[in-house]
């Protein structure tokens, strides 16, 4: 979500490699017209299915996604991250999250630099145990390919789950302290 | 889906009376999101394809449907914590699931399992928080998943 690649800038390799199954599909499926392949045929149709299907919402949702990245803020609530303890510092964190999106990996770099703000151990593991189930643009798709109920019951499910985690993790810190550090590499730069 | 449709047309018009140029730059992001996610998911939906035909889904709903007991659940663990699928990708994928007679249960474990455990991304998080508290978050998150999991698959 935060990959800065420009529009209309087509690297070639790059998207022979990220595509490269999807072609070799196109030609069989070609193969499989031209040579009378039934089962291949049949794949196809189901394929055609499956695209029509997401091109009939996808763009919808992307659309609500971007607007919604671009309107609210999240400089703002960064800003009172880590500062305080207790129930509101947890309360900001759960915010942050919940305007994010993106894969855990990208998770990381935010969770050394709440701990680097001086958020409290319980906080940063809340941050990353939230990260799975209240990103509103992954909830925007989780609702509307696996509907309300579902998705109600999970968050409602995941939040005291992850907060037990966080509390868990929380009481290891303090029999064993430890640094968490943003490795030299910045190639896992936070991104926020 | 019409809920969808209109709840975006209308922001869109709010957005675009409120402030054109942000709304240009919000579309344009979505854009450059859906064209970062296109080839994951043209990949996913190639495969789906795919293993539907190999696995009728009578045979899928054997393995992972709402009868299907503690294997069901430890396989979409296992893909859940290894696969490096993009969220944007990996619903459309649930939802194909879903209509095919995977559980929901089952489904609650994998969506879990592949936002929280990352047994691939453990050498990173590993380098953020160190390697003995990295295995223990991946191993919480997992056993996590799975209580998560079962209590959906209790409810749904």
């Amino acid at each position: 979500m935060n990959d800065k690649k420009p529009l209309g800038r087509w690297n070639w390799r790059s998207m022979v490699v990220q595509y490269g199954l999807s072609l070799l599909f196109l030609v069989f499926i070609a193969w499989s017209h031209t040579f009378g392949f039934v089962p291949g045929q049949a794949i196809g149709r189901s394929f055609t299915l499956f695209v029509l299907e997401m091109a009939a919402f996808l763009p919808f949702m992307f659309v609500l996604v971007g607007l919604f990245d671009i309107w609210v803020p999240k400089e703002k609530v960064m800003r009172h991250v880590g500062k305080g303890s207790g129930i509101l510092g947890t309360m900001w964190v759960i915010l942050l999250v919940m305007l994010q999106a993106g894969p855990l990996s990208g998770a990381f770099p935010v969770a050394a630099m709440l701990w680097k703000k001086g958020c409290t151990p319980f906080n940063v593991f809340v941050y990353l145990g939230a990260f799975s189930a209240l990103k509103i643009p992954m909830l925007t798709f989780e609702v509307g390919f696996l509907g309300w109920k579902f998705s109600l019951l999970r968050t409602l499910f995941s939040l005291p789950v992850f907060i037990l985690i966080a509390a868990v993790i929380d009481r290891s810190f303090r029999a064993a302290p430890f640094v968490m550090k943003q490795p030299e590499q910045s190639n896992y730069k936070a991104t926020i | 889906m019409k809920v969808l449709a209109v709840a975006t047309i209308l922001s869109l018009a709010v957005s675009l009376v409120v402030d054109r140029r942000k709304t240009i730059e919000g579309v344009r992001r979505a854009a450059r999101m859906f064209l970062n996610v296109l080839p994951s998911l043209l990949t996913v939906l190639v495969l789906v394809a795919v293993f539907l035909a190999l696995v009728p889904p009578e045979r899928l709903e054997k393995i992972l449907g709402i009868g299907s007991g503690p294997t069901g659940y430890a396989l979409a663990a296992a893909i859940g914590s290894i696969a490096l699928i993009p969220g944007f990708a990996a619903y459309p994928l649930c939802g194909l699931l879903i209509q095919n007679g995977v559980s929901y249960g089952i489904i609650a474990v994998f969506i879990t399992t592949l936002m929280m455990v990352g047994v691939l991304t453990l050498p990173v998080e590993s380098k953020f928080f160190g390697l003995r508290i990295a295995l223990w978050r991946n191993l919480l998150s997992l056993a996590g998943a799975l209580l998560i999991g079962f209590i959906m698959g209790i409810f749904l």
